[in-house]
């Protein structure tokens, strides 16, 4: 049985001018475990908190209810007045007769009576509260980032910054993502080579990163703060260590007409190759599906023309395990697959490209060497369309296209065409646009110059089919604004492919019980107040594979999941709120409806041996909840059948006496 | 908008079980028309004047006889607006007004030759008369 | 007003972080509304066993009001949708043994809804009065 004392704040006249204190203070004398009480002006204040300390002290009290205002107010303040006195914090329990009751009520008696019920509802709480210690756990101080792409690299360089050790985990050969194949970068026009690759050098070079390239997360368990990964190099047929990237080895491999996905296909590589110039790391990867050596052993020119002898063809897959106290998912986008549009002749005609694959047509480094030449024969192109939101805001049919908008197409679309126009200004340029969206810095001036300075054409409609006639394309389109249909003979026509989460983020949302929206972006913990973190403790979220963005933007919040990561990893505990989920093992049936409901992932199940009346033992599957990643919510303890499933702080049986006393 | 309108407009939304509210203007289905020069009012223009209650001066174009019912537009529309059902019910309407039939049972035997498939004269009647 | 006054008794679950902030500010603003409203607090709306509504009308609740956060708002992510479908089958099943479909309410009132929950309790207060003492699970072993 509980000694409970109970305190009744007057609030000075906000409590005592509508609810007799003392009639309150004498009707809760009368319930069961309640040893004393008494009232007080300004139960919060110095004096008042004394008085309950004392009283504490003189009757052996175990719980305490405080009657006064809002427990959002000064919970926390009476439950360290509680510690003061030797008492576990979590033995307080406040009625709320202030906002709840004085406030909202005028007449004295009515107000009187409903204190007195609140006041009863805390006392029949507290008599079923048990002291409650917060569980601490350690931190592993090392983040994960997967993706190496600019929102990787900037959440790696940030934490390495702050003197954490970060790991970067890239599925291809080489980091720096989308952006390395970008020409120009809007609205400032300077080159992406240019302010990216110094930034993978000083990834490459700082001693607080390493990179594992060519790799990929296979597996993740743990909590925020204690994650074990694996993960799996892919073997690479070449010793990282060794290989200086010369790349003599590439010059000399027969193997020459393996299309180059770096540029989109649109030349070739070789069976051994480095992605581009200024690949960090710079070492040479064998294509496993090209390479004659690993594919029927007859070659090997390769190993021969390697002075440093870091050719291996005997390599494996390894799988490396790593402790983490912080993920970082910058797992970017990628853009949709045209092959659904079959308006737009994608698949018939070479001169029908992607936006991408324009960077790369007029990328210095890319196949034409920065000539924007038309694919199928080589001649410069005189009139190009470009043709804007293909697959974006497309309700119609979910397999073709996406509902969202993709954010950065208007944008860069202006690039194209004012790049163009400025190349070659006797080039003939339309952008067909449904809205012309550019809200950032300096990003509508940058279109409107397009327009004013540049003469690109922008129409109000859409392309409605493109049609290959010779060498010609014929693009039939709408002319909204004036109310009428054109056909234009374009030379190239591009198409502002809309962008979506890259294939990977859903089966390592799996992984880490990070949740996604329907269209595979992972969600944020709170779309406006926590932006960069996911709902599951210990995972952030960093750059595109939260939503459409772009460079600045995904600069600005791969900075921000560094802080958030680095504010973590700053702490040698970590201390969890103990008003969470736990499961009675005898009770509980292993039938997973909890770990079903849990939005955070928090419960497991283990087998456990149990002892059997005739002396045997049973093993039995039962759920586990994770005191470091449950938040309490208390959706499982409503969906476990077997009422196993218990919200520690809000138990079933103290919000029941709560009911019972009420409804008395 | 009278009152009128409004009933009518609902009555074209229920007939062609389309909305009309989810054009984003986008222009792609008249951009897709084959019939687009033939025709007075076009595709978008359907979804936007329906939506906007102006259906007096559809019933009264030639734009509605116009359509191919190719249901080109309704394979591109990116949201699904479906403009050939809208202009197909715009069509039914005009002609249950008594007198609309563009096509008379009478008509039909002057028309068969053999030119014109058969199917595409009952296609024709079917489409234009009630 | 009726020779004896009937006062219906209402039980209210609210959330910690969107309905019980909503009712505080309803107290900051002096948004009255009547005291047989009854509140008591929930980490989230999700936390409700049906068991706990059931025992309220065996105890003799009149009425029995759940408010969460917004849809998409809820502090747990998802914890006001569950609340959303358990209650849409428990509420129906108690309108299938007698107690009316009005006695029961979901509501969502945000942190800042301080009038919108003053509104809604004076407004189910009424609903409730209007319908009367319920008697329909009420164990009478309880009323003594």
């Amino acid at each position: 049985m509980q000694r409970i004392g109970v305190f009744v704040c007057w609030c000075g006249s906000n409590i005592a001018a509508t609810v007799d204190v003392k009639a309150v203070s004498e009707a809760l004398l009368k319930e069961p475990g309640v040893v004393f009480s008494t009232d007080y002006q300004y139960m919060c204040s110095q004096a008042g908190q004394n008085m309950i300390i004392d009283a504490v002290k003189e009757h052996n009290l175990t719980g305490i209810v405080v009657c006064s205002c809002s427990p959002r107010m000064h919970e926390a303040t009476f439950r360290k007045t509680a510690k003061a006195a030797g008492l576990n914090p979590y033995m307080v329990e406040i009625a709320n007769i202030r906002e709840q009751c004085s406030w909202v009520h005028k007449d004295m008696q009515t107000g009187t009576e409903k204190a007195i019920i609140l006041g009863k509802a805390a006392v029949a709480k507290v008599n079923l509260n048990a002291p409650l210690t917060p569980g601490e756990s350690s931190v592993t101080k090392r983040a994960l980032v997967i993706g190496g792409g600019i929102a990787g690299i900037q959440t790696a360089l940030d934490i390495a910054e702050a003197g954490f050790e970060v790991d970067i985990v890239e599925k291809q050969p080489t980091i720096g993502g989308k952006m390395a194949q970008l020409d120009k970068t809007f609205p400032t026009l300077d080159c992406a080579a240019c302010i990216l690759t110094p930034k993978m050098v000083d990834v490459a070079q700082n001693e607080k990163i390493r990179i594992f390239s060519y790799s990929e997360v296979e597996a993740v368990s743990g909590f925020v703060g204690n994650y074990d990964v694996k993960i799996k190099r892919k073997a690479r047929y070449v010793k990282e260590d060794i290989c200086t990237g010369c790349g003599a080895c590439v010059d000399k491999c027969p193997m020459k007409k393996v299309p180059n996905e770096f540029n989109l296909g649109m030349d070739n590589r070789r069976a051994i190759y480095i992605p581009f110039a200024q690949a960090v790391p710079k070492v040479a990867t064998i294509d496993p599906n090209t390479c004659n050596m690993l594919k029927n052993g007859k070659c090997g020119v390769c190993a021969k023309i390697c002075t440093a002898g870091a050719i291996d063809y005997k390599q494996q897959d390894e799988i490396v395990q790593e402790k983490y106290g912080a993920i970082v998912v910058a797992t970017g986008f990628n853009p949709i697959s045209m092959e659904k549009f079959d308006e737009f002749a994608y698949n018939q005609s070479k001169d029908v490209i992607t936006s991408l694959e324009f960077e790369r047509l007029t990328n210095a480094a890319g196949p034409t060497q920065g000539k924007l030449l038309r694919p199928s024969d080589n001649v410069h192109p005189h009139t190009i369309v470009f043709v804007q939101c293909v697959g974006s805001r497309c309700s119609a049919c979910a397999e073709k296209g996406k509902e969202y908008c993709s954010k950065i197409c208007c944008m860069y679309t202006a690039k194209h065409a004012m790049l163009v126009r400025d190349k070659y200004p006797d080039t003939d340029v339309y952008v067909f646009y449904i809205d012309v969206r550019t809200p950032g810095k300096a990003f509508d001036e940058f279109q409107r110059r397009a327009v004013e300075e540049y003469g690109v054409k922008y129409v109000k409609g859409m392309v409605g089919k493109v049609s290959p006639e010779g060498n010609k394309l014929k693009v039939q389109a709408s002319d909204l604004l004036n109310n009428k249909q054109i056909n234009i003979d374009a030379d190239l026509v591009v198409l502002a492919a809309a962008i979506e989460p890259d294939k990977s983020a859903r089966p390592l949302a799996t992984m880490l019980t990070a949740s996604m929206d329907t269209n595979d972006f992972f969600t944020e913990a709170h779309p406006k107040l926590r932006p960069v973190e996911s709902p599951t403790a210990g995972v952030f979220l960093s750059g595109a594979c939260q939503g459409p963005k772009d460079i600045p933007e995904t600069v600005s919040q791969a900075s921000a999941a560094a802080v958030k990561v680095v504010g973590l990893l700053a702490k040698d505990k970590l201390t969890g709120n103990p008003c969470i989920a736990s499961s009675n093992e005898l009770m509980c049936n292993g039938c997973s409806s909890c770990e079903r409901v849990c939005p955070y992932g928090a419960i497991t199940y283990v087998d456990k041996e149990f002892r059997m009346p005739n002396r045997t033992t049973k093993i039995r599957r039962v759920a586990q909840v994770n005191s470091a990643v449950c938040q309490g919510c208390g959706a499982c303890t409503v969906a476990c059948p077997s009422g196993a499933m218990d919200l520690r702080g809000f138990t079933s049986a103290q919000i029941m006496a709560e009911v019972d006393a009420i409804c008395k | 908008m009278t009152k009128n309108m409004n009933d009518l407009r609902e009555e074209l939304i229920r007939m062609s079980g389309c909305k009309p509210s989810k054009c984003m203007s986008c222009g792609k289905c008249s951009a897709t028309c084959p019939a687009y020069s033939e025709m007075e009012y076009h595709p978008h223009q359907f979804a936007g004047m329906i939506q906007r209650g102006e259906i007096e001066p559809l019933l009264e174009s030639e734009s509605i006889y116009r359509c191919l019912t190719c249901f080109a537009c309704v394979d591109r529309c990116p949201r699904d607006v479906q403009p050939a059902k809208l202009i197909e019910a715009v069509r039914l309407v005009a002609i249950r007004e008594q007198g609309k039939n563009r096509l008379k049972a009478d008509q039909v035997p002057g028309m068969l030759d053999n030119d014109i498939p058969q199917q595409a004269i009952v296609s024709a009647f079917r489409k234009y008369s009630k | 007003m009726q020779m004896n006054e009937y006062k219906p008794l209402i039980v209210a679950f609210c959330c910690n972080w969107c309905s019980y902030a909503g009712a505080d500010l309803a107290g900051n603003n002096r948004l009255n509304y009547p005291a047989d409203v009854k509140i008591i607090r929930v980490p989230c709306s999700c936390r409700v066993n049906p068991m706990f509504i059931l025992r309220a009308f065996q105890r003799g609740a009149d009425g029995v009001i759940l408010c969460g956060c917004h849809p998409g708002d809820c502090h747990y992510t998802s914890g006001n949708y569950y609340t959303r479908r358990r209650m849409a089958l428990l509420f129906s099943m108690l309108d299938y043994l007698g107690i009316e479909r009005e006695r029961t309410r979901v509501e969502w009132v945000s942190a800042a809804e301080g009038a919108k929950f003053a509104a809604t309790m004076n407004e189910f207060v009424e609903t409730v009065t209007s319908l009367g003492k319920n008697k329909r699970l009420e164990d009478l072993r309880c009323s003594k």
